[in-house]
C-alpha cells in the first residue's frame, strides 16, 4: 500500500511531511510493531493503512479496531481522526466503546459495529463474550493496539492478548499494529504480541532535562514536593502549558491546592487523575485540548498518549521511581517530533533527591530499566474461558490451540489448561464435587453454560484490575454533583464534620446515605488527607542499585545538593552509611515501640518478602513484631521488644526454611490471593447494587483463603496466588541476592530515630503481624478502656 | 480458649472465644447462623464455586466446642443452614457427622429467614421458632430479654475486625458461628437500635470485652457522664 495522491495533498497542506515510519508502517504487509517516542505521529501512523483502505468505501461492517489502555483516550483519538476523515471528505464511521458508553450506544454498536470502533481492553473482552462477536468482528481487517508498551506492564495486556488470539479466529487474515514508547527490548514486546516485524523510529534529540533548583531544601519526609511551589509557578508562568506528574491521586489533590493557594495571577490550572469523576475529568481535558490552560496537575491517568500538542514542559514532582516511565513522561512535553522535550524534576524529600540524581544520570546513558516478563497468568485465563462460554459452546481442543497463539501463553501446557478448564467448569475441588451444579457442562464434545444466565454476572466481573471498594462522593442535596470516588475504608474513617480533599476542593462529610458519600462545601477548615488507592509505584530495580551505588561512594556526592550531602554526612556521624560490601541496620525506640531499620536495596517486593520472614522469626524469638513496611530501599519492622543481633535473622537457611511454610498465613498472600480470585471468578466483585443489602452478606476472601489452605492445599488458585506472589511480591532471588552482595552485616542501637530512618516512619503500606505482639495489645487496649469504664 | 463470663437476665452465660454461648447452669452450647451449605445453595443459583468445603470447617469447630464443653442440648440459633434445599442436600457423610455430634445430647433447630422450614429427618434434632428459657432463644432480636443472631455482628479491635457478641440491657446477641458468613459492624443502625450501650464481647484467640455504647465507639475514650461512663447505669452487667 503506499499513500494515495489525496493523502499526500492532505499532509501537503497541513505543511506536514509524512514521517518515515509513517510510510513505512503503510507498505508493511504483515503484523508489525511501532516504536517511536511520543510525538512521532504514532496514532496518525497506524491509522493511515485503515483511512487509505476504507477511502475505496468498499468495506461492509467494522474495518479497524483500535484498543488503549485509556478511556480518555479513546475520546482523544477520535477528535483527532475527525479532522483528517473531513477534511478527506472519507465516509467513515468512528466511534468509541468504553465503560463510560450509554448503554443505548453500546446496543447499536453491536447490531451496527462502526467502521472504526476505539475501545478498551476491558470492553473489548465484554464485547468478544456476546453471542453476536462473530458477526461483529467476522469482518475485521486491523487491529491497532495503541501503547502497548504500557498495556503489557500488567495482566491487562494478558487478556488483550487473549482477545486478540480469539479475534484472529473470528477474522482469519487480520492484520495487527502494535504501536509503542521507547521500550528497553522490542524484540520481546513484539514476541508479546504474537510476533511481529518491529519498526523503530528515529529516537529524535536528547531531552533538555534537569532538576528543579528550590530556594528551600527538599524536606526531611514526606512527598508533597511544596517546598517548591514557588518555583513550579514560576516555571508555569514562563511556559505555554506544562503538565505536572505527581505520582498520587492524595498527593495531585495537596499539591493542586498549595499551588493554587500560592496563584495569585489566578493561571488557569486543572487538576486530573482517576477518581474524580468523570464529568470533571473531561471537563479538564476538553478546557486542555482548547489551549485554555496553563498547566495540568496529574497523576498516571495523564501518562499516555493524549496529544496536547502545545504542552513544552513537564514538571516530574516526587521520585521518578523508574527511569523508562520518567523518559516516557518527558515526551509528553513537546510534541513536534525532533525537538527536545524540557523537562524539571521535584525531589520531594532528600531521600528522592538522590533518587532523582541517580536518575537523571540513566536518563542521559539512555540505560532503561526493565525486568522480563514472566509467562501468562492463568487467572486471567480462567476468567477468559468463561467468557469464552458466556459466548456460547466450545471445543477444549479448539480453545487451547488458540489460547497458544496468544504471545503470553505461547508456552502454556495442555495441563495447565485443563487446570483452568477444570476451575471455570467444576471449581476444581479435589475432596469435594459440584456435580450437579457445574458452572460449564460437557455435552456434546462442547462446553457450555449450565445456567446461561450466569454469563450476566461474569460479564460484571469482566477485568483484570482489582481495586479496592470505592464510594461515590456528592454534594448534598438533590442532583448534588458528583466529585470523584474515594476508598470505602477511608470513608469508614469518617465522622460527620470531618474534612478532606477531593477535586481540589476542601470539603465536609455530613453522612453515608445509600452508598454515596455526602458532602458540603467547606472552604476554609484544613482538611484531613484523603486517602486514595493510586497506584503504588515501585523504583526498578536497576534505579535502587544506581541510587545505593551513589550514597555508597562518598567520592560522587558532589553530585548531590548541599542539603543531601549534609544530610548523608549526619547519618555517617549518628550511624552509619550503608556502603557497598556491608548490610547497615539499626534498632531505635520512637512513639513507644521498638523499630529495625534494615538498609537492602533490594527493591520494594524482595524487602517485603524479607519483613515477612523476619517478623515470623522474630515472632518465634518471642519479640512481638507488630508489622512492617518496606520501600525500595529499607525495611522498617516495629516490635513490642529490640533487634538486638539481626544475624539470626538474617540467616540465609533459616529464611530459606521459613519461606516454604511462610507462603501461607500473612496479609500479602491475603492479598494477592484476592486479587487472583477476583480475576479468575472465584469472588464476584461487589456491586453497587448488592452493597446496599448490608455487609452481613458479603465475607472477607480471607476466609476462603484460609479454609483452603486447610481442605485443599494444591487448589488451583493456591498455585496461582503462590506462583505470582513468587514472581512479583516475593522476588525472593534478590534477597539472596542482597546477602551475597552485603556479605558483612554492620548494626547500629541508636537512642533515637536516625536521618536515614526518619523518612521511614512516614511511609504508607504498613503491613499488619496478627500474632502475640497484637493480641498482647488488643488486651491492652480491652483492659484500658474496661478500667477506664470502672469495670475492670 | 477463653472465655468472658457475664450475667444476663439474671442469667451467668460464657461468651466462648469461638462465637458460641455457654450456658453452664443448664448445659447449653448455642450457636448463631452456622450458614451450612451456603457454597452448594451459591452454586446451585449459578454463581461462583467456592470452597465446598465450609461445612466441614464449621463442624470441625463446632466439634471443639462440643468436645470441650459436653453439652446436654446444642442449640443453633436460626439459619443453621443457608436454606431449606441446603438443609435436605446436606451430603452423607455430613449427616452421618452431625448425628456423631448429637450422640447422649438434645439438638434444637430453632428456624432463621433463611430456614423456615422444619429440619429434614435425616438430620438429627427437631425444629423450633423459638424457646423460652426466662431469655428467649430466637433467630432475630424481638422483645426481651432474648439471646438471638441473625445481624452477625463484629467490631473493630486494635486495627482488625473481629466476631463479636453484643450485650445490652434487653438483648443478646451472638456473632455468626458458620465459616463463610461476613458481619455488620456494631455500630450499624440496626445493631445500635437494639443495643444502644453495653458490652461488645470480641471473638478470637481470646475472648476480649470492650465497652460500646452510642457516645462512645470502640476504639475511642469513652463519654463520661458525671464522672461515670453513661452505660454503667445499666447495673447487670458485672465481669
Amino acid at each position: 500500500m503506499t499513500l494515495p495522491p489525496r493523502f499526500q495533498d492532505w499532509f501537503a497542506r497541513q505543511g506536514w511531511q509524512p514521517h518515515p515510519h509513517q510510510l513505512a508502517l503503510l507498505e508493511a504487509g504483515g503484523d508489525t510493531l511501532l516504536i517511536a517516542p511520543t510525538g512521532g505521529g504514532k496514532t496518525l501512523a497506524g491509522f493511515l493503512p485503515s483511512l487509505v483502505d476504507l477511502d475505496g468505501g468498499a468495506h461492509q461492517g467494522m474495518h479497524t479496531l483500535y484498543v488503549s489502555p485509556l478511556k480518555a483516550l479513546t475520546a482523544d483519538i477520535a477528535r483527532n481522526l475527525a479532522r483528517p476523515v473531513a477534511d478527506l471528505g472519507l465516509a467513515i464511521r468512528i466511534e468509541d466503546r468504553t465503560g463510560d458508553t450509554r448503554p443505548a450506544q453500546r446496543a447499536r454498536q453491536r447490531v451496527d459495529p462502526p467502521d472504526i470502533l476505539l475501545t478498551t481492553p476491558e470492553s473489548l473482552a465484554l464485547m468478544l463474550s456476546y453471542p453476536e462477536a462473530p458477526a461483529i468482528f467476522g469482518g475485521l481487517r486491523r487491529v491497532v493496539l495503541d501503547e502497548l508498551h504500557a498495556l503489557a506492564e500488567n495482566k491487562r495486556g494478558d487478556q488483550l492478548m487473549l482477545g486478540l488470539a480469539r479475534l484472529r479466529s473470528l477474522a482469519p487474515g487480520l492484520q495487527v499494529t502494535g504501536l509503542s514508547a521507547t521500550v528497553e527490548d522490542p524484540q520481546a514486546l513484539a514476541g508479546f504480541m504474537g510476533g511481529a516485524q518491529v519498526l523503530e523510529a528515529d529516537p529524535g534529540p536528547d531531552p533538555d532535562i534537569a532538576m528543579l533548583p528550590t530556594a528551600s531544601p527538599a524536606p526531611w519526609a514526606g512527598g508533597g514536593g511544596h517546598h517548591a511551589i514557588p518555583e513550579v509557578l514560576d516555571q508555569v508562568r514562563q511556559a505555554n502549558t506544562t503538565i505536572i506528574f505527581i505520582n498520587t491521586r492524595a498527593q495531585a489533590e495537596l499539591f493542586f491546592q498549595a499551588l493554587w493557594a500560592a496563584n495569585d495571577e489566578n493561571l488557569p490550572i486543572g487538576l486530573h487523575h482517576g477518581s474524580l469523576a468523570r464529568e470533571a475529568r473531561q471537563r479538564v481535558e476538553a478546557a486542555m485540548a482548547a489551549g485554555q490552560l496553563r498547566a495540568v496537575v496529574a497523576t498516571g491517568s495523564l501518562d499516555l498518549g493524549i496529544d496536547w500538542g502545545a504542552v513544552d514542559l513537564v514538571i516530574q514532582v516526587g521520585a521518578p521511581k523508574n527511569v523508562k516511565r520518567l523518559v516516557q513522561r518527558i515526551g509528553r512535553a513537546n510534541h513536534r517530533y525532533n525537538a527536545p522535550s524540557r523537562a524539571r524534576i521535584v525531589p520531594a524529600n532528600r531521600f528522592e533527591v538522590i533518587e532523582c540524581v541517580a536518575a537523571l544520570e540513566a536518563v542521559a546513558e539512555r540505560d532503561l530499566d526493565g525486568d522480563p516478563r514472566g509467562p501468562g497468568p492463568l487467572d486471567v485465563l480462567c476468567q477468559h474461558i468463561l467468557l469464552t462460554a458466556c459466548a456460547g459452546p466450545f471445543e477444549a481442543d479448539a480453545l487451547y490451540a488458540e489460547v497458544i497463539t496468544a504471545g503470553p501463553y505461547r508456552a502454556l501446557t495442555r495441563a495447565d489448561f485443563d487446570a483452568c478448564l477444570d476451575f471455570a467448569a467444576t471449581g476444581g475441588y479435589s475432596l469435594r464435587a459440584y456435580d450437579r451444579w457445574q458452572r460449564l457442562m460437557l455435552r456434546d464434545g462442547l462446553w457450555r453454560m449450565r445456567d446461561p444466565r450466569a454469563a450476566r454476572d461474569l460479564r460484571m466481573n469482566i477485568g483484570t484490575i482489582v481495586e479496592a471498594e470505592m464510594l461515590k462522593v456528592r454534594f448534598r442535596g438533590r442532583g448534588g454533583a458528583p466529585l470523584g470516588e474515594v476508598e470505602e475504608a477511608f470513608a469508614a474513617s469518617l465522622e460527620p464534620g470531618d474534612t478532606f480533599l477531593i477535586g481540589g476542593q476542601t470539603v465536609r462529610y455530613e453522612g453515608l446515605r445509600e452508598m454515596v458519600v455526602e458532602v458540603t462545601r467547606q472552604p476554609t477548615r484544613k482538611p484531613k488527607i484523603a486517602v486514595f488507592s493510586g497506584v503504588k509505584l515501585a523504583t526498578s530495580t536497576q534505579l535502587s542499585h544506581r541510587v545505593q551505588a551513589l550514597i555508597g561512594d562518598p567520592s560522587h556526592h558532589h553530585a548531590l545538593p548541599r542539603t543531601t550531602r549534609d544530610w548523608l554526612a549526619l547519618q555517617s556521624e549518628v550511624s552509619a552509611l550503608p556502603r557497598p560490601g556491608v548490610l547497615q541496620s539499626e534498632s531505635f525506640r520512637h512513639d513507644g515501640l521498638w523499630h529495625f531499620a534494615l538498609y537492602g536495596f533490594a527493591g520494594r517486593n524482595a524487602l517485603q518478602t524479607l519483613g515477612l520472614l523476619m517478623t515470623r522469626m522474630m515472632e518465634e524469638a518471642g519479640l512481638g513484631p507488630l508489622g512492617f513496611l518496606s520501600t525500595d530501599y529499607a525495611l522498617l519492622i516495629w516490635s513490642l521488644d529490640p533487634v538486638i543481633d539481626p544475624a539470626p535473622l538474617l540467616d540465609r537457611e533459616g529464611l530459606r526454611t521459613g519461606l516454604g511454610d511462610w507462603l501461607g498465613s500473612n496479609a500479602v498472600m491475603k492479598r494477592t490471593f484476592r486479587t487472583v480470585a477476583t480475576i479468575a471468578g472465584l469472588i464476584q466483585r461487589n456491586l453497587p447494587g448488592q452493597r446496599k443489602t448490608g455487609r452481613q452478606a458479603t465475607f472477607s476472601s480471607d476466609i476462603l483463603y484460609d479454609t483452603l489452605r486447610k481442605y485443599d492445599p494444591d487448589h488451583l488458585m493456591l498455585r496461582i496466588t503462590a506462583d505470582e506472589a513468587r514472581r512479583g511480591l516475593v522476588d525472593f532471588d534478590r534477597i539472596e541476592e542482597m546477602l551475597d552482595r552485603s556479605p558483612r552485616l554492620d548494626h547500629r542501637m541508636l537512642d533515637r530515630v536516625s536521618p536515614l530512618a526518619a523518612p521511614l516512619l512516614l511511609e504508607v503500606g504498613r503491613v499488619p503481624i496478627a500474632g502475640q505482639g497484637r493480641e498482647r495489645l488488643a488486651e491492652a487496649e480491652a483492659a484500658a478502656l474496661m478500667a477506664e469504664a470502672g469495670l475492670a | 480458649m477463653t472465655g468472658y463470663v457475664f450475667d444476663f437476665a439474671g442469667q451467668r452465660l460464657e461468651a466462648r472465644a469461638s462465637g458460641a454461648l455457654w450456658w453452664p447452669d443448664r448445659r447449653w452450647l448455642v450457636v448463631a447462623d452456622l450458614h451450612l451449605g451456603k457454597s452448594e445453595r451459591m452454586a446451585r443459583r449459578g454463581g461462583a464455586l467456592l470452597p465446598p468445603y465450609e461445612v466441614a470447617a464449621t463442624l470441625d469447630r463446632l466439634g471443639a466446642e462440643i468436645a470441650a464443653t459436653d453439652p446436654t442440648t446444642v442449640i443453633s440459633l436460626g439459619d443453621g443452614f443457608d436454606d431449606d434445599a441446603a438443609g435436605r442436600e446436606l451430603a452423607d457423610d455430613i449427616c452421618d457427622r452431625l448425628h456423631r455430634l448429637a450422640e447422649g445430647r438434645d439438638w434444637v433447630w430453632i428456624t432463621g429467614n433463611h430456614d423456615p422450614g422444619a429440619v429434614p429427618e435425616r438430620l438429627p434434632g427437631h425444629s423450633l421458632p423459638e424457646m423460652d428459657a426466662g431469655i428467649t432463644l430466637r433467630h432475630e432480636a424481638g422483645a426481651g430479654p432474648d439471646m438471638s443472631g441473625h445481624f452477625h455482628p463484629c467490631i473493630r479491635l486494635a486495627g482488625q475486625r473481629r466476631r463479636c457478641f453484643l450485650i445490652g440491657r434487653d438483648h443478646l446477641i451472638l456473632p455468626a458461628f458458620g465459616a463463610y458468613t461476613g458481619g455488620l459492624i456494631a455500630d450499624h443502625p440496626a445493631l445500635a437500635t437494639l443495643v444502644p450501650e453495653g458490652l461488645a464481647v470480641a471473638c478470637g484467640a481470646r475472648a476480649l470485652a470492650l465497652p460500646i455504647g452510642q457516645r462512645h465507639r470502640a476504639g475511642e475514650r469513652p463519654a463520661r457522664e458525671g464522672g461515670r461512663p453513661c452505660w454503667c447505669r445499666l447495673g447487670r452487667i458485672r465481669s
